[in-house]
């Protein structure tokens, strides 16, 4: 591996046979590569974003005016609470998934994610738990206890249909995607990065990612106990949440929130890592104080499980514990703030090309700080109390999951379909897309602030006229019809650059980072040779020169196109966790048909476990046992094969 | 701002916005209490610094764009620069953290001032949630003078008012705007907050977390009286239902406890003795029925008698198929119920 020669053309068909997928419907289920894992977690959970959007465009039809009769309590309640739980579970996790499915090993050097074959398990579980949850939406008995689903609302005796139970399981069912997720990343990260792409050199997408990795293994257990508990509760007789048998409500609360607000980081972070990656490459420069960026990541993902009480603070809890979370709430503030500067320090400092993703992202920072500040208006415990539970809590959410969720992803769409497809989505058709969504979502989210501070309350389902809500309803909703055309623009740009879309090249926007070295798209092994890294920027370090920001003097500069070729079976390199020193040649896993069946297994199972078919779910357990069995089976052994 | 504040202001009349019609909007910046205008100072505080903190990013930001129009070089070209990490220090920690600082210290004295009145309460008052309406108990020294009644709240102004708040099923939360900030009702423990009128007046109010079906028709008023009237009232509905005079309304008792509602309302004096919907001993003085969903006339009360299932569907109030001569005679004994 010491010598350093440009590839020769035989290795790389060979390559091209050794990672390619089998054709047909046998490759279709079984591939394990994360290019294809990637652009599926991209295209379901777009499809989840279009299905929770419908469900909030019927919400606000029946809102526009006062005592509106288009839906009755009982369908608002299903679709108001489906349409959370499609947006945060179904939709702005698994979309930052995808793109860190797709991007990661690109950007980190690598061949594939650390393990290729729970990747393939975690988008078939993702899909598998999605159907689970839209059948129950096909019968009618959708959750409807708000995504929340505070106790004891949701138990027996005051919600006796499935609803909840389809709530519970679908849950549950969807940890398992998230947690095996997280973990692969993890791995990938601390053991798939290039020989030399020190934590110093990693993009802060990656840092993004990873905190928000490790912020869903370390918070999700909360949501599986609570989520496994109410199942038991309702379908056994176990009383953890009822107070009249000496279980307690506030369990529920805590448990979901010790989850839930670490979850607002998890599907933030990784987006606001995304922003980190355009901001530098459309301005032309590096990212202003990069080390104080990952920082803050990193110290958003710990102080975010310090501040799940502010969900609570009406709860009757003690003044001095409020005052503890009061503050770990107003704190979180700053890392946001310094990402924030760095941002604008890097747009002042640099110089700004306005391609659409850029509109995007400065659309993005704008909405970034009003989802900031009334984040700061709810953590001040005496004003919760009057905000909490209104509309301004909605305007609240809405601009902190749609400002920093959705219009990074958009952007990102914009940014990296290229590299994914070959091919650039349309400019004009962009910057209408861009305005239409940024014009639509502050015209139709702005006034929630306002109704919520003239006293409308979240989650009803009508109001009377002499509110004096209507006409701030009327605007709402047609701004959400105005934003909805916006996302349309988009779905419409994504189909027309895929037939005729400008070919994009390797590096269409003349970025600075791993992931645009090789052709768009990129082959199925990713790197013909191992890179080499010696600085953040690898693609930059010729224009940039000494001023290359990690650039180890001494070290010399990184190399993409001649290298370590690794052309012996499906191979990558492991490296050390810190400074990715090579350790070894990793032997990554072949096709297999296991995951996609283990998942099928799986939904049968929830199927039994939710219509109390007991044989259903014996059968579906059993059919779980076969397939880890087969994935497991030692063959190479038998047949010396690698495994 | 100035188009806001007009908006929000205390004295805009012409918002008469309110549940309905007579009392204070559920306007959050607009006070009455002693707890509800220290929130609001508060709110008042916060909301500026927000403004201000959006207003000064997006100039920056639109500031950059104007600039990038100058500076336009090659678009593959790529400069390092100078560093940028002041703008960071200044802009992302030392300015935002002072601003966060003031924020906090203002929220926690806030919080002390509130916490608890500064004289004791001149009234305990007991309010139980309910899926979709509200009980409210005044607890004298035995049950004659104990005082239920639903959905309205008097108190006497210028007094701290100390609330106890349960829950016969699942979490509400109290919430009169005006008057103080929200407190959950959790079923197993008793949540207790305070609330003090400086004038007198009807302030409205409504259940603030997610209850079920008909949270949307959960409204409540708080009526702050003279301490004389607040007195006076306290006896009235103390006093067991007058024995109705005119034969129609006789006939309308008749038709109260033989047509089931006895089974589920109580209207003392009368025998009846049902604990599932409200106490109806004094309805007629009561300004709304359903919760607020409706002022309390003939005509509603009669709508709301016979069709509660299409005005509230899922509330446990069963629509009653009366024939038309029992509901005219119920309800005019209802009326009678001062």
């Amino acid at each position: 591996m010491a010598t350093l020669a440009p590839i020769a053309t035989a290795p790389l068909e060979r390559l091209h046979d050794t990672w390619e997928a089998r054709p047909g419907l046998y490759g279709i289920l079984a591939t394990v590569d994360h290019k294809t894992i990637g652009k599926r977690y991209l295209v379901t959970s777009l499809i989840f974003l279009v299905l929770g959007g419908i469900e909030a465009l019927i919400m606000r039809a029946q809102l526009t005016h006062a005592n509106a009769h288009l839906l009755s309590p009982g369908a608002y309640d299903q679709l108001f609470t489906m349409h959370g739980i499609t947006m945060i579970f179904w939709y702005a996790s698994p979309v930052l998934s995808g793109f860190s499915n797709y991007i990661w090993p690109l950007m980190l050097g690598s061949r594939d994610m650390a393990y290729p074959r729970v990747n393939a398990l975690s988008y078939w579980t993702f899909l598998a738990s999605g159907i689970f949850i839209y059948t129950a939406l096909c019968i009618g008995q959708a959750p409807n206890a708000g995504w929340f689903a505070y106790a004891p609302m949701t138990l027996r005796p005051f919600d006796p249909g499935l609803n909840m139970d389809f709530y519970a399981l679908g849950l549950i069912f969807l940890t398992v995607s998230t947690t095996i997720g997280a973990i692969n990343f993890i791995g990938t990260v601390m053991k798939m990065r290039a020989p030399g792409m020190s934590l110093n050199r990693l993009p802060i997408f990656v840092y993004g990612t990873m905190t928000a990795s490790f912020a869903a293994v370390f918070s999700l257990p909360a949501l599986t106990v609570a989520t496994t508990y109410l199942y038991f509760e309702r379908h056994f007789h176990m009383h953890f949440f009822d107070a009249a048998q000496g279980g307690s409500p506030l369990l529920w609360q805590h448990l979901f929130w010790m989850f839930g607000h670490p979850w607002v980081y998890i599907i933030v972070l990784p987006a606001m890592g995304m922003v980190s990656e355009m901001v530098p490459t459309f301005c032309r420069r590096p990212l202003v104080a990069y080390p104080y960026v990952a920082m803050s990541t990193i110290a958003t993902g710990i102080i975010g499980f310090g501040v799940w009480v502010h969900h609570m603070f009406a709860t009757g809890l003690p003044g001095v514990s409020m005052s503890f979370f009061s503050g770990a709430s107003i704190i979180i503030a700053i890392p946001s703030a310094i990402a924030v500067f760095a941002w604008i320090a890097t747009m002042w400092l640099g110089t700004p090309v306005w391609k659409t993703p850029m509109m995007f992202v400065a659309g993005f920072v704008v909405l970034f700080v009003i989802g900031g500040v009334s984040g700061v208006v709810t953590a001040a415990v005496p004003f919760d109390w009057q905000v909490t539970d209104t509309y301004f809590v909605v305007a609240h959410i809405h601009y902190v999951l749609i400002g920093i969720n959705v219009f990074p992803v958009v952007a990102a769409f914009y940014y990296w379909m290229p590299k994914m497809t070959g091919r650039m989505m349309s400019e004009t058709l962009g910057k209408w897309n861009f305005w239409t969504m940024f014009i639509g979502f502050n015209l139709g989210f702005f006034p929630m602030h306002i109704s919520g501070l003239l006293g409308m309350p979240r989650r009803v389902y009508t109001y009377p006229a002499s509110a004096g809500w209507g006409s701030v309803n009327l605007i709402t909703t047609i701004g959400s019809a105005v934003f909805a055309v916006g996302v349309l623009l988009f779905v419409i740009n994504i189909f027309v650059s895929l037939r005729r879309g400008a070919f994009a090249g390797s590096n269409p926007w003349h970025a600075g980072t791993l992931e645009w070295a090789m052709e768009s798209p990129p082959p199925p092994y990713n790197f013909a040779v191992i890179p080499i890294i010696r600085s953040r920027l690898p693609l930059w370090e010729d224009q940039l020169g000494d001023a290359t920001p990690g650039l180890i003097s001494g070290e010399g500069h990184s190399h993409v196109s001649e290298g370590v070729v690794l052309a012996e079976g499906r191979e990558t390199f492991g490296t050390s966790p810190l400074e990715a020193h090579p350790l070894h040649v990793l032997h990554m896993p072949e096709d297999s048909m296991f995951p996609f069946l283990l998942a099928v297994a799986m939904l049968g199972t929830a199927y039994g476990l939710v219509f109390s078919l007991w044989w259903l779910a014996i059968l579906g357990g059993v059919g779980m046992l076969a397939c880890l069995i087969g994935w497991l089976w030692p063959r190479h052994l038998v047949t010396g094969e690698r495994a | 701002m100035p188009r806001l504040s007009r908006r929000l202001a205390p004295s805009a009349g012409a918002l008469g916005s309110c549940a309905l019609a007579g009392c204070t909007p559920l306007n959050v910046l607009a006070h009455d209490g002693v707890t509800g205008s220290r929130e609001t100072g508060l709110g008042w505080f916060l909301v500026i610094v927000s403004c201000a903190v959006v207003c000064i990013i997006t100039i920056l930001v639109l500031a950059a764009y104007v600039r990038s129009r100058k500076r336009r070089t090659r678009d593959d070209a790529v400069f390092a620069g100078r560093s940028g990490v002041p703008w960071v220090m200044w802009g992302g920690v030392v300015i935002p953290g002072i601003v966060l600082l003031v924020t906090f210290i203002f929220t926690i004295g806030t919080l002390d001032a509130v916490a608890a009145p500064t004289r004791s309460p001149a009234a305990t008052v007991k309010v139980i949630g309910h899926q979709w309406w509200w009980e409210v108990r005044y607890e004298g020294t035995g049950p004659s003078h104990t005082v239920v009644t639903a959905n309205e709240i008097h108190v006497p102004v210028g007094q701290p008012v100390r609330l106890e708040l349960t829950t016969s099923d699942v979490i509400h939360s109290f919430w009169v705007p005006a008057l103080a900030g929200k407190t959950d009702i959790i079923p197993g423990q008793t949540n207790t907050t305070w609330i003090e009128a400086r004038h007198t007046g009807v302030f409205g109010g409504t259940c603030g977390e997610y209850c079920g079906a008909q949270h949307a028709h959960m409204q409540m008023r708080v009526i702050a009286d003279s301490p004389g009237d607040f007195q006076k009232w306290l006896a009235d509905e103390a006093a067991p239902a007058a024995k109705p005079a005119d034969p129609t309304a006789a006939d309308g008792l008749r038709v109260f406890m033989t047509s089931g509602c006895a089974n589920c309302h109580t209207i003392r004096g009368t025998g009846s003795g049902g604990g599932v919907g409200p106490d109806l001993t004094h309805i007629a003085s009561r300004t709304t029925i359903a919760a607020g969903a409706l002022p309390n006339t003939q005509a509603n009360l009669m709508g709301w008698i016979v069709a509660a299932q299409a005005i509230k569907p899922g509330s446990d109030m069963p629509s009653m198929p009366l024939p038309s001569r029992d509901l005219q005679s119920l309800a005019a004994y209802l009326e009678t119920l001062r």
